[in-house]
């Protein structure tokens, strides 16, 4: 019998989260991101994070509330700068964190990688900028590319829309964006979902993450 | 004669006639990247009988106009988190095969805004030499390694009157060697092998004084002709 459910955030994180942890956070703005699996991080007090993420939060809740409660060492993003990253922007500039940024589609394959089991690539993203520092550097046809190593965690948290017992994930809409690589490459990915459903009412055509990635899922509801 | 002086004489476009420009560029059946910011802008002007299908680096293809109010749906965000529509036709997908649709050369044009831009193409986007200023990429580096098509939306100079379009950049490099057209508000400028190239310039402003807002060395092109937008509110 497998049923990935539990009854509730804090059975859903329990074992799972220690200081120094490394969490990746799907999400694209705000749509996407697990506020609720975040805000059971904040509660369960662990310190010394390392977050990846494409943004670093806005307003006071989610990665934002993270941050401003002093748990996080270091964020690797894309894209901090946002209306509304208040608690970023702050802590950058009385430099309080270890902020890396990278061009977006680096992670997202890194992590691909690193879920499939591959030992990393080349891309022409990067190559003659500040980023080059330190990478080796390849020509291929012609054209100088970076060699990417692939990137892990410890703990993937996501949010899906619907989700049946075995851990198989439909996501909503551009809501979708990081998660369904993420869930690959982690030790335990943990998914907040707004609805669950039987075994098989998810069409398989249809299945955007099956549930071999999926460790644990908590029905939510309808999100904040 | 100073910058002032200048542009006493002169009428510079809108941020909205800039996008205006640009969009005149962008061709039917096409798939289209809009960066943030004035970027964004283009596709109000895009006539509606050009089939454009707008990608979004968050994982759309097919984006549409802002919703109704009443049909807002939260998770359908674009690039600039603002809230879009799907058009019929339209698609999800992640954000690894978002991203190889921009590396991979799938995309027919992208535009983007830009801080500092070199007479060789050189794009600097993404981060300033102040370091109080938070660095941030997004997607910009992936959209011009793989674009054919890379077209810059900027104001000729900064607020505080700095060139802009120099000889080599003096801010962290996005990319090297991919802006092939600029739209400023005084004019359109192409990249090529032999140089930056106007194509087109704004009425009553002269060519030598365009080159004194430029640090990097212009060419007028034989068949130039005037930057004439319409009016928009």
């Amino acid at each position: 019998m497998i049923d990935k459910r539990m009854g509730s955030i804090s059975e859903t994180l329990q074992g799972l989260l220690q200081d120094g942890s490394t969490l990746m956070v799907g999400g694209f703005g705000d749509a996407g991101v697990p506020f609720e699996l975040l805000h059971g991080i904040l509660d369960a007090g662990a310190r010394n994070l390392t977050i990846i993420s494409n943004n670093a939060g806005t307003g006071n809740r989610g990665i934002s509330a993270l941050l401003n409660a002093g748990r996080v060492k270091k964020i690797i993003c894309s894209y901090p700068r946002s209306r509304g990253a208040i608690v970023i922007d702050r802590i950058f500039k009385a430099n309080e964190i270890e902020l890396e940024v990278i061009p977006q589609g680096t992670p997202i394959e890194r992590i691909r990688c690193a879920g499939a089991g591959l030992g990393g690539f080349y891309t022409p993203t990067g190559a003659g900028t500040p980023l080059a520092e330190g990478k080796e550097v390849r020509l291929i046809n012609g054209r100088e590319h970076l060699f990417e190593e692939p990137l892990r965690c410890d703990l993937s948290l996501l949010k899906a829309d619907r989700a049946d017992r075995w851990g198989n994930l439909v996501y909503s809409k551009a809501a979708r964006n990081f998660s369904p690589i993420m869930a690959t490459a982690a030790e335990h990915t943990l998914v907040q979902v707004r609805e669950f459903v039987a075994l098989g009412e998810l069409h398989p055509e249809s299945i955007v993450t099956p549930g071999i990635f999926v460790d644990r899922l908590v029905v939510i509801g309808e999100a904040s | 004669m100073s910058i002032t002086e200048i542009l006493t004489n002169i009428k510079p476009l809108s941020r909205k006639q800039i996008a205006w420009r640009a969009a005149q560029d962008v061709v039917d059946g096409s798939y289209v990247n809009l960066g943030i910011g004035i970027p964004t802008l283009i596709a109000n002007y895009v006539v509606p009988d050009k089939e454009v299908v707008y990608h979004s680096e968050n994982g759309l293809l097919g984006v549409g106009p802002p919703p109704k109010p009443g049909k807002e749906a939260l998770d359908l965000v674009n690039a600039s988190k603002q809230l879009v529509t799907l058009r019929a036709g339209g698609s999800y997908f992640n954000t690894a095969e978002s991203f190889a649709m921009m590396r991979g050369k799938h995309l027919t044009s992208v535009f983007m805004g830009a801080f500092q831009v070199s007479e060789h193409g050189d794009l600097a986007n993404w981060a300033t030499n102040d370091k109080g200023l938070m660095p941030s990429i997004g997607g910009a580096m992936d959209l011009s390694v793989g674009c054919k098509k890379v077209g810059v939306l900027m104001n000729q100079l900064t607020q505080d009157g700095q060139l802009r379009i120099l000889k080599e950049c003096s801010y962290p490099l996005t990319a090297k060697g991919v802006v092939k057209r600029l739209y400023t508000d005084l004019a359109v400028i192409d990249v090529t092998p032999a140089g930056l190239v106007v194509r087109e310039k704004i009425v009553n402003l002269e060519f030598a004084v365009l080159q004194q807002l430029s640090e990097a060395k212009l060419r007028l092109a034989d068949d130039w002709c005037e930057l004439v937008p319409p009016e928009i509110l």
